[in-house]
């Protein structure tokens, strides 16, 4: 489970008025509770080794297509070529480059990924309509994350 | 120290340099290709990001990606390993201009040891003996190459600058050879490594290879932690090594030591080094430094007890070395086999999943590999999946240790070049020390 989405889910708890959260994903879990002088974030669970090679994994990072409860809408994904920073908006405070429904043209500038003080513009590989963004702005992406669904 | 560290390689390296950084707490961002997401170091590491494709250009190679991840996990350092960016002098400077700090030496350092000319003139400046032959790029005028090599006496190599590590380079045997060897080179050369500048040495008949580590820190401190022996070679690809090296006298490791470790001081170099040198009739010859950690360091931390890794973590920090040359003590001597996912006598390259691997153990066994049951060797990069080590109180003692490793290993669902080393822990002439460079490719070809 990534740093990130532990990350992700402590801030989801502090907001809500939630006092536990536990995910599931495959073998692995993480129960995150709210404690009385602070939360405490258990660690995932720890497949047992039969032998010293097999490893006992710790936290697998894989790229977050999504959270782990919402099942990742059908459709075309577009997917990050690059590392960085993804922002939603061509500067702080603009509105952003698209809106979920929004309607956006093959070509069109989806979002920046900001890498080593460079801008980089983002575009619709293909024409139709936004169906969902995946990530939101300022989040760290790597290559190949899922940004966009179009559809 | 340093808080964050981006693992800017992949296979048993990148677990290895993991594994040092959690030994000294400092977290760890695995940075991997779409074909490496399930390396055993990307499992471990405290953060991964995912920089490529497959394609090592892509990926691995990939300044800005790699500089890019850096970037968004706030990492402190990058460390390099060996092979793709290490020796990468642009790539150096590119992560320390960015605010990384890169562990290893300065850019500079790494463009000087890159000009083998350049190399070879700072060394002689330093004491370090070299191989016969010019310092000086040959021009156009063939009389004055013909002159440099009959001064030098055939046979001799024609060199390239910008080459190392057997690449752009030609024997010459006789004179008429001359102007066409020049010519073949140069173009080799100005093609693979952008720069066309060729000098010439005395080609050494059946030398051995004999590199000595180093350890520099930016306080101007450098000690070595003396030599090993890798003759056993193919194709300029080390199989086996060992350190101590067989036959070498506790005078000319302090003498050859001495001389390096004041070209450290000389050319202000700073981590981890190997000096490689040349063996041949009780004489060391200078042909290369290597500036960047090396696949065989753990024969060296064997018979130490120094961890080189951790050290250049160290280093890297700023820390001093906490040991004088007089603290580094050989202990035992120590063999290391190189692990590859290839067939052990046609060396074609054998990816696919492991389905079975058991790792030897007991005492005086160390295996570095980043396999595990269920991996999957991808085919997009070199064969090597791990090294098997074995320290005894001899030689000897290595050797049988060794051999009931590689009876006791089992790596299975691939083919892999055990059998062939298998084989050559028992050679005669291995066993008796009497190989050099060329050995080995000679018992193959026979």
């Amino acid at each position: 489970m990534d740093i990130r989405k532990v990350k992700k889910l402590i801030e989801l708890l502090d907001e809500s008025g939630v006092a536990e959260i536990e995910i599931k994903e495959g073998e692995e879990s993480v129960r995150i509770s709210r404690g009385v002088a602070n939360n405490q974030v258990m660690m995932p669970q720890v497949m047992a080794a039969p032998l010293a090679p097999a490893p006992t994994v710790a936290a697998i990072a894989e790229a977050p297509a999504a959270e782990a409860q919402d099942a990742v809408p059908s459709g075309h994904s577009v997917n990050s070529p690059m590392v960085g920073t993804f922002y939603e908006a061509p500067a702080p405070g603009q509105p952003a480059f698209v809106e979920v429904g929004q309607s956006v043209k093959l070509g069109e500038t989806l979002c920046i990924i900001e890498a080593m003080k460079m801008l980089n513009q983002i575009e619709a590989d293909k024409t139709g309509v936004i169906k969902a963004q995946l990530v939101d702005n300022a989040q760290p992406v790597e290559f190949g994350q899922a940004l966009f669904i179009i559809e | 120290m340093l808080e964050k560290v981006v693992i800017a390689n992949r296979g048993e390296i990148a677990l290895r340099i993991l594994r040092a950084c959690r030994d000294m707490e400092i977290k760890t961002v695995a940075v991997h290709s779409e074909a490496d997401r399930d390396l055993m170091h990307v499992r471990l590491a405290d953060e991964s990001v995912c920089i490529g494709p497959a394609s090592s250009l892509d990926s691995y190679l990939n300044i800005p990606a790699i500089i890019s991840a850096a970037e968004v996990t706030d990492a402190t350092a990058i460390h390099p390993g060996y092979g793709f960016l290490s020796e990468n002098a642009e790539f150096a400077e590119v992560v320390e201009s960015s605010g990384f700090v890169f562990i290893g030496p300065k850019s500079e350092t790494i463009r000087m040891m890159g000009d083998k000319i350049a190399a070879k003139n700072a060394m002689q400046k330093a004491g370090v003996p070299c191989v016969p032959g010019t310092n000086e790029a040959i021009s156009e005028d063939m009389d004055r190459a013909k002159e440099i090599a009959q001064d030098i006496g055939y046979p001799v190599m024609v060199k390239a600058a910008g080459g190392g590590g057997g690449r752009g380079m030609r024997v010459v045997e006789a004179e008429e050879d001359l102007v066409e060897a020049i010519s073949i080179t140069r173009n080799e050369a100005g093609a693979a490594f952008n720069d066309d500048r060729l000098f010439i040495e005395k080609f050494l008949q059946n030398p051995r290879h004999v590199e000595f580590q180093v350890l520099a820190d930016e306080h101007g401190n450098a000690i070595h932690l003396c030599e090993r022996d890798c003759s056993m070679q193919r194709r300029n690809q080390k199989v086996i090594e060992e350190a101590p090296a067989f036959g070498i006298t506790p005078e000319q490791r302090a003498t050859i030591g001495a001389s390096i470790t004041e070209a450290c001081r000389q050319i202000g170099y700073r981590g981890a080094g190997t000096f490689e040198f040349l063996y041949a009739n009780g004489e060391f010859y200078f042909i290369e430094m290597n500036t960047r950690v090396q696949v065989e360091h753990p024969v060296t931390e064997m018979i130490t007890g120094i961890d080189i890794v951790k050290q250049q973590l160290l280093i890297a920090a700023g820390e001093k070395l906490t040991f004088i040359q007089d603290d580094i003590k050989i202990r035992g001597h120590a063999i290391e086999c190189r692990i590859n996912a290839e067939d052990p006598y046609n060396f074609l390259p054998c990816p696919g999943k492991v389905t079975h691997f058991h790792c030897p153990g007991g005492p005086g066994i160390r295996v570095d590999t980043h396999l595990y049951n269920g991996y999957t060797v991808p085919p997009y990069y070199d064969s090597m999946i791990g090294k098997l080590l074995a320290i005894g109180h001899s030689r000897e003692g290595a050797m049988t240790r060794m051999r009931g490793a590689l009876h006791e290993i089992v790596i299975e669902g691939i083919v892999t070049n055990v059998p062939l080393l298998q084989d050559l822990m028992v050679d005669e002439v291995f066993v008796n020390e009497q190989h050099n460079i060329h050995y080995l490719e000679s018992k193959l070809s026979s």
